[in-house]
């Protein structure tokens, strides 16, 4: 790639933004501003060391070619769902179910986002400005200013079927920029499922408010497609007893890095943040980068990162993953874990595991790894009769189990642990 | 059926050499049984034939049923009929029991081009393999030896045994670590599957595992090679005397 490409301006003219209505308009006029006062990530931000962010800021995106599934269908295509589809980027209605289902409303963003006053106007933007202190994410800011569509869901009921969002890439230099509003509300729950690989360059915010007693559980599978690239942000803030899961499968994409920055406001919330990462150099350049914040900020919530990574051929992965335990927030219990397996000398894997904690009763702990096939493991299964390349795939996903472990609903755990089988079935050697 | 020949074997990263010069047939049918001090070669014996890494053998060979066992890699030894109860069983987090006897049982039966064992057909002969060493259904859901009691783990060894149904069984000290119970259902377990067609190769430090399961030929091995051989009642002697005596006569250093 060419290192003189043009950056993206860090300060986006008032013309430059979407057309608004007054609350979207002032919503993004503060982002615009947010973002100008913090500038576009260089490669000397300490939060951008190992994931350059140059390609990410060009102006244009790199083109990336589609990814031949050959005729294997989608994932999730099992699971009865309501499928909203995007193509580059872009709500597609024909290929959508309706927007509609019991216990939830919802909208599309370009609609919401041209009236003058909407409830969205609560989060569109706040928790992202939330989530801007104390590490700056100008990526975020920018998408708050230039997402031109998405979703605004709420649920207000218990959900049953998940909502399901496709995200089809057809142009290969398509450059989505796509930001969804979520509100459960007290007592509800809803599923989110996202898959696809969205466009050439794709960024993504979602915010989710998780209210009292609510549940949002979150699992995703990022494209297939070798020269996609991706920055997503999940900002979440969670109410009393309250939970969210979220859960994401990457193989393959040139880049990926995925921010995932909760706040526990209620007492006795759970959050789970889990990823399962697979890459094959071989495949074209492979980087993937999870970087999480959770700050405890109640009494008595629970934390889990859970991150693997399966990496060889070159294949790179990056783990940031911070707990920040504030002063009155005792009996917290938050647990970090990030692991890489590196099936060859060429593959590397960088972690950053922090832990802030200013209360006195917590129990905080992080554990990092990064280490090869268990080659005592590996010479028992032989010594039974499964073949070398078997045996491997049964480490490597036993490696994975905790993470997909994670994923509550049985049947998409089962679908994801199958694609993730697949895939290995497919990088053999 | 199973034949060594002045097999020699030396580390690979190091210049140690384990294994002199080892001699030693085990017909079809029949029990043998190594006994020796510490550090006579007894395991290497037992992972140079099953294919482990780290070893180089320098001079001499092994064959089983007349294949050549050492060009072999571990999982061909082991669908040709080779099976190592190991000394150690390896704990495989997140792999559990059934699968991995499951996957191991049908790429046996694949290699040698029968037919896959059927998800039910499995489930009836695990069941009732297990219930004979009596292993639980819990036992059978839990990851690979993880958690598992040192008699568990050796249980679970003979149940992979059983399973898998090879014709020559090498038992790397499996009463190490076991209660008199323990052995006399391990015993039990492995006496189960004498029959014409199969052969064991018992390796042990003491002489107790020889009460349950009576050994045809008894082998003395010491520094690194088969120094003396004889009948059960040679165990009883070892069992007696200790080595020493046996070892000065045959003016070997241990």
């Amino acid at each position: 790639m060419n290192t003189a490409t043009k950056q993206a301006p860090a300060v986006i003219s008032a013309d430059a933004r979407p057309v608004s209505g007054a609350w979207a308009q002032e919503a993004r006029t503060d982002a615009a501003q947010r973002l100008a006062r913090m500038g576009l990530p260089t490669r000397r931000d300490e939060y951008w060391k190992w994931t350059r962010p140059d390609s990410l800021i060009a102006a244009t995106p790199a083109p990336a070619a589609l990814f031949d599934y050959k005729g294997e269908p989608p994932v999730f295509h099992q699971i009865d769902r309501l499928k909203i589809v995007f193509v580059d980027g872009v709500f597609d209605p024909d290929a959508s179910d309706d927007l509609s289902g019991e216990g939830l409303e919802i909208e599309r963003l370009a609609d919401v986002a041209t009236t003058d006053i909407h409830w969205a106007k609560d989060l569109y933007g706040v928790l992202e400005t939330r989530g801007q202190s104390p590490v700056a994410r100008p990526l975020a800011a920018y998408n708050t200013a230039m997402a031109t569509d998405g979703l605004v869901i709420r649920a207000t009921g218990r959900v049953s079927r998940p909502v399901s969002l496709i995200y089809r890439h057809q142009d290969t230099e398509s450059d989505a920029v796509m930001h969804h509003v979520i509100r459960v509300d007290e007592g509800a729950k809803l599923t989110l499922l996202e898959n696809g690989a969205a466009a050439a360059r794709f960024s993504s915010v979602s915010e989710v408010d998780v209210a009292d007693g609510a549940e949002f559980h979150h699992v995703r599978a990022q494209g297939r497609d070798h020269e996609r690239q991706a920055i997503t942000h999940m900002f979440a803030r969670l109410g009393a007893a309250s939970v969210f899961k979220s859960f994401t499968m990457t193989v393959n994409g040139r880049l990926t890095r995925n921010e995932c920055v909760i706040e526990m406001r209620g007492d006795d919330a759970t959050a789970h943040v889990a990823g399962a990462a697979l890459g094959d150099g071989a495949d074209g350049d492979f980087h993937h980068d999870d970087t999480v914040f959770i700050t405890h900020d109640a009494v008595a919530c629970e934390s889990r990162q859970v991150f693997k990574k399966v990496l060889k051929n070159g294949a790179k992965g990056v783990f940031q993953g911070k707990i920040l335990v504030k002063p009155d927030a005792q009996k917290t219990d938050g647990y970090q874990k990030s692991q890489s397996l590196l099936l060859d000398d060429d593959a590397s894997f960088q972690a950053k595991p922090e832990l802030e904690i200013y209360a006195d009763d917590v129990i905080c702990s992080h554990g990092s790894t990064s280490g090869a096939i268990d080659e005592e493991a590996l010479f028992y299964l032989r010594s039974r009769g499964i073949p070398d390349h078997i045996a491997t795939d049964l480490l490597v996903l036993a490696f994975l189990a905790d993470a997909i472990d994670e994923i509550e609903d049985k049947e998409i755990a089962a679908e994801i642990s199958d694609r993730l089988d697949a895939w290995l079935a497919r990088h053999r050697g | 059926m199973l034949k060594i020949n002045n097999l020699h074997v030396k580390l690979e990263e190091e210049d140690k050499r384990i294994l002199k010069g080892v001699d030693l047939e085990v017909p079809a049918g029949s029990v043998h049984a190594i006994m020796g001090p510490n550090g006579s070669g007894k395991s290497t014996l037992s992972y140079v034939l099953s294919g482990r890494d780290g070893y180089d053998v320098t001079e001499g060979g092994a064959t089983l049923d007349g294949e050549d066992l050492l060009d072999m890699e571990p999982e061909e030894r082991a669908a040709a009929g080779l099976f190592l109860a190991f000394q150690y069983p390896v704990e495989i987090p997140g792999v559990g029991n059934m699968t991995f006897l499951r996957t191991a049982v049908n790429a046996q039966r694949k290699a040698r081009g029968e037919e896959e064992m059927s998800a039910a057909d499995f489930l009836k002969f695990i069941r009732a393999k297990a219930k004979e060493l009596k292993i639980d259904a819990e036992m059978l859901k839990r990851p690979v030896n993880v958690g598992f009691s040192g008699g568990e783990k050796k249980r679970n060894e003979i149940l992979q045994m059983a399973m898998l149904e090879p014709k020559m069984c090498i038992l790397d000290e499996t009463d190490s670590g076991l209660d008199v119970d323990a052995m006399k259902l391990v015993s039990d377990g492995v006496n189960a599957l004498r029959n014409e067609g199969r052969a064991f190769l018992v390796i042990t430090h003491y002489q107790r595992l020889l009460d349950h399961i009576k050994p045809d030929v008894v082998h003395i091995m010491a520094g690194g090679r088969i120094v003396k051989s004889g009948g059960p009642e040679l165990a009883l002697e070892v069992e007696h005397n200790g080595y020493a005596d046996i070892l000065a006569e045959m003016e070997v250093e241990a």
